[in-house]
């Protein structure tokens, strides 16, 4: 297995969008089983890390290592098949499938029928379909939606797609799951529903990694928390470490 | 026999400068509507043919002076196009690229199909614009009207280059084809620059249209060919370049005027034809752009 | 596929069944016949433009490859109909990912130009080559295609005949569309980012269904030689290609059904309009069927501006409320807001 129990290695990423550098010499390490949150100013460069992670953008410079591999150059779909799920910022749902078609989709890494067997058997008479519908619905029983499951998932309230992006993204199995700003847009009583949606994920023993500005839920959830700015680390440790830092407390509070 | 073969090539090289020259500004045409709105307009080819035909009409049929006949059919295609951004692409509400083509592919419909109304489908004589006696040169001839077409191209990108760089409202289009958002929080307004690149664009197919059909005689369906070569002069030079279109274009019509002279006649268009499917697949940047910055093109 | 859909299956077949001895005679089954080919052809388009997204201008090309295919290898080399059929299918599968796979890798609509481009080419080369192709002049005698032994001679036979393959072609669409590469693609079209962070390779599936489709045309191609069992390049031309796509889009791209609707319904346009030219000849209009190329633009160009998402939705949706109103209606009011 990977050495000392870190699922994800970044060492010295850097990315710069012509002229501008988003990351500095990014360094950290994301251990396994863990919740760890990246928080930080807007513009700090967190989304870039995931859009990094995933394979949407590639660095200019630096490593990241997933599972004692090298996530360099790999496409998304490559990336996912790894074992890196993950949500988006502003929620990417297919909005004219249903609810549990979504789902279904994040179950094409694990079902195997090609494109003639497909077109031969009607899909009622294939045993695959019937696995993936009943994956799909326990994943969305996992998120709470298995009552949604036949409603276009278009009309869904903001709060319900983003539980349904998360129920796609567990579909895949991920070994690492990175949510960006899951609880974004949510009210209180939503907000509360996802830090405890966040803690059954790992309790399936998934790493979670997310970008957040809620700090309650950061500091209630989180095992870590690395604090960036300006496209730098500017500290790592335990909520409550974090949160006593002055650089920090600086940075936030801008002098 | 030495002779003959360079006088051959030069010929040909003529001929094809002369066709490049028509295709460069049909890519000129397809670049200035693809910056403004990312959508490649299938009624480009059209707009030849229309200023084309309208010119044959108002010299041989009306006879008109040439001058005055070659502004009011310049100006007559420019309302089309015109008129074809205010009804068909201004009014369409969130639209997708798809749907944007499929409606220029639709009006391109529209008008092949007028333009055998009204012109029938036979090919169209026109006179040459001057008299003057064919020049020899090292045995090879050129057309006046040859001079013509390379002279006006000539005309056409230099007013290109003092538009884009000299006026307030060249800047303001070209600052539309950079980033719209940030053009429209500058006060510009976006939609009529579209409304603009559509006129420009049909005007410079105009032109092309009316100084070629002396040479090559206009019917209704050389649209879409003629379409097809400009956008692969236009593929060539990099999408959205239109001084890499210029070099593109006068590129391709050699390489055709050179392969219908050398290998064949017949399959002169298909070589043009394949020459732009070797670059779309080999460097889809252009020849003059990077491949990279072509994949994160919208089109 | 959805109960709806084995609905429209029914209908389907009930007026495949019904409708030559509604038209009666072989002048409109032979119509009939055409508007097979060119569902066939449109379903395959279908695939590619509402479910992937991409737009194909060539697809005339394909159904020129499938019928020059069988021409030549039925009458040349004395191949079966059946296997001249196949290999043309073959080699239409394999120019598509020829054309397709440097084109569909990149972003946007590169593949609407390259298979234009790619379809003139095809149409030169049917004029030019005149030793392979018979240039202008064609191929002459292609036989007619047989079933286990029975021959397909006559118009009626071969009506239901071509109509089976719209069938079943219709159907392994449909299952393809109902399974994992079928929704895979469907999220291509919702969030191409999000469909490839669930593990879809995106550029993969794009490039298979082109190549599907580029099947179905060819065998519509093929299909189309065995019954006037002489072709020429004219029907093969760019033109060909245009008109596919307007059937589709007419019709409706996001729906299998609509490229089904699109397709009769334009293939029977012309004789409609020929109906149409005699009263508009009464007051004055004379009626070529020439003009008709304005009337499919003006057509596509409404559908697109007013309707975009086709006559199948905007059918549905009208169905949908006239439904909803006789809901009312049977409730006893009819102008209450529920």
């Amino acid at each position: 297995m990977y050495g000392n129990n870190q699922i994800l290695k970044l060492e010295k990423l850097r990315k710069v969008f012509g002229g501008v550098v988003a990351l500095d010499d990014l360094s950290f390490e994301v251990g396994t089983e863990t919740i760890t949150s990246v928080i930080g100013p807007n513009g700090a460069g967190k989304t870039t890390v995931f859009n990094l992670l995933s394979g949407y953008l590639q660095p200019t410079k630096g490593a990241m290592i997933y599972k004692d591999r090298s996530l360099q150059g790999e496409k998304p779909y490559k990336i996912a098949s790894l074992g890196i799920g993950r949500t988006f910022q502003n929620v990417q749902i297919f909005p004219d499938m249903t609810v549990l078609e979504n789902v279904m989709v994040g179950r094409h890494l694990r079902s195997r029928t090609g494109m003639l067997f497909s077109a031969l058997i009607p899909s009622f008479l294939r045993p695959e379909e019937k696995r993936i519908r009943e994956d799909a619905v326990r994943c969305l029983a996992f998120v709470g939606l298995e009552h949604a499951a036949d409603t276009p998932a278009g009309s869904l309230p903001l709060g319900n797609q983003r539980m349904l992006e998360i129920a796609r993204a567990m579909a895949i199995e991920p070994d690492l799951l990175l949510l960006d700003e899951p609880a974004s847009g949510l009210n209180s009583r939503e907000t509360i529903a996802m830090g405890e949606l966040i803690n059954r994920i790992r309790e399936k023993r998934v790493t979670v990694m997310l970008v957040e500005h809620d700090m309650e839920l950061v500091m209630e959830i989180s095992d870590r928390v690395a604090v960036m700015n300006f496209g730098r680390l500017i500290a790592e440790g335990t909520p409550r470490e974090v949160q006593e830092n002055q650089e920090v407390i600086s940075a936030y509070l801008g002098e | 026999m030495e002779t003959g073969l360079i006088t051959d090539l030069l010929q040909f090289l003529f001929m094809g400068i002369q066709r490049g020259a028509i295709y460069a500004m049909v890519a000129i045409g397809f670049n200035m509507i693809y910056n403004s709105t990312g959508i490649i307009n299938f009624a480009q080819g059209e707009f030849v043919v229309l200023g084309g035909l309208m010119m044959v009409s108002l010299t041989m049929s009306l006879k008109l002076s040439l001058v005055f006949a070659f502004l009011m059919s310049v100006a007559f295609v420019t309302v089309v196009g015109i008129l074809m951004e205010r009804l068909t692409i201004n009014p369409v509400r969130r639209p997708t690229v798809l749907r944007l083509i499929i409606i220029t592919i639709a009006v391109s419909m529209l008008f092949k199909g007028s333009a055998m109304c009204f012109w029938g489908k036979g090919s169209h004589y026109m006179h040459h614009f001057t008299d003057a006696p064919p020049l020899e040169v090292m045995g090879a001839t050129i057309l006046p009207q040859s001079l013509w077409v390379i002279g006006i191209l000539a005309l056409v990108v230099i007013g290109y280059v003092m538009f884009f760089n000299w006026t307030m409202t060249g800047k303001c289009m070209r600052a539309c084809a950079i980033n719209r958002d940030a053009a429209r929080l500058a006060g510009i307004n976006d939609r009529r620059m579209v409304m603009l690149s559509f006129a420009l664009s049909a005007a410079i197919g105009a032109v092309a249209g009316i100084i070629i059909t002396p040479i090559i005689q206009m019917d209704y369906a050389r649209g879409a060919l003629l379409g097809l070569k400009g956008f692969g002069a236009a593929v060539i030079g990099g999408l959205g370049n239109s001084m890499g279109a210029v070099a593109a274009g006068l590129l391709l019509g050699i390489i055709e005027a050179l392969s219908g002279g050398f290998i064949s006649s017949h399959y002169m268009d298909a070589i043009a034809l394949l020459v732009m499917l070797g670059v779309l697949f080999v460097r889809p940047g252009g020849l003059f752009g990077s491949s990279e910055e072509v994949r994160l093109k919208e089109f | 596929m959805h109960a709806k859909d084995y609905i429209g299956f029914s209908i389907l077949i009930g007026m495949v069944l019904v409708m030559p001895h509604l038209v009666g005679n072989d002048y409109y089954v032979g119509v009939l016949v055409f508007a097979a080919f060119n569902c066939l052809a449109c379903i395959g388009l279908c695939l590619l433009m509402g479910y992937a997204g991409q737009i194909s201008l060539g697809h005339g090309a394909f159904i020129a490859i499938g019928a020059y295919a069988s021409g030549l290898l039925t009458t040349k080399m004395g191949w079966s109909p059946w296997t001249a059929m196949a290999a043309g299918a073959f080699l239409a599968m394999a120019i598509a990912f020829i054309v397709g796979i440097p084109t569909l890798r990149l972003k946007g609509h590169y593949l609407a130009m390259a298979t234009l481009g790619f379809a003139s080419i095809v149409h030169i080369v049917a004029v030019a080559a005149v030793d392979l192709t018979g240039g202008p002049a064609g191929v002459l005698g292609i036989p007619r295609i047989g079933l286990f032994g029975f021959s397909l001679d006559s118009d009626i036979q071969y009506y239901y005949f071509a109509w089976t393959a719209v069938v079943i072609g219709l159907y392994l669409a449909f299952n393809i569309i109902d399974s994992r590469i079928g929704r895979g693609l469907r999220a291509i079209h919702g969030s191409e980012d999000a469909a490839s962070a669930a593990g879809v390779n995106t550029s993969v599936y794009k490039i298979q269904v082109f190549a599907l489709s580029a099947v179905y045309a060819s065998v519509s191609g093929s299909l189309y030689a065995y019954y006037v069992n002489y072709i020429d390049p004219g029907p093969f031309d760019v033109m060909h290609s245009i008109l596919l796509v307007t059937m589709v889009a007419v019709g409706g791209l996001r729906h299998l059904w609509g490229a089904v609707i699109g397709a009769l319904l334009l293939s029977l346009l012309p004789e409609m309009l020929s109906f149409a030219a005699a009263p508009l000849q009464a007051i004055g209009i004379e009626y070529k069927p020439d003009y008709d190329i304005i009337v499919y633009g003006t057509i596509l160009l409404l559908i697109m501006l007013f309707l975009p998402e086709g006559l199948f939705a905007g059918l549905a949706a009208g169905c949908k409320s006239a439904w909803n109103l006789f809901k009312k209606i049977l409730k006893g009011r009819p102008f209450v807001r529920e």
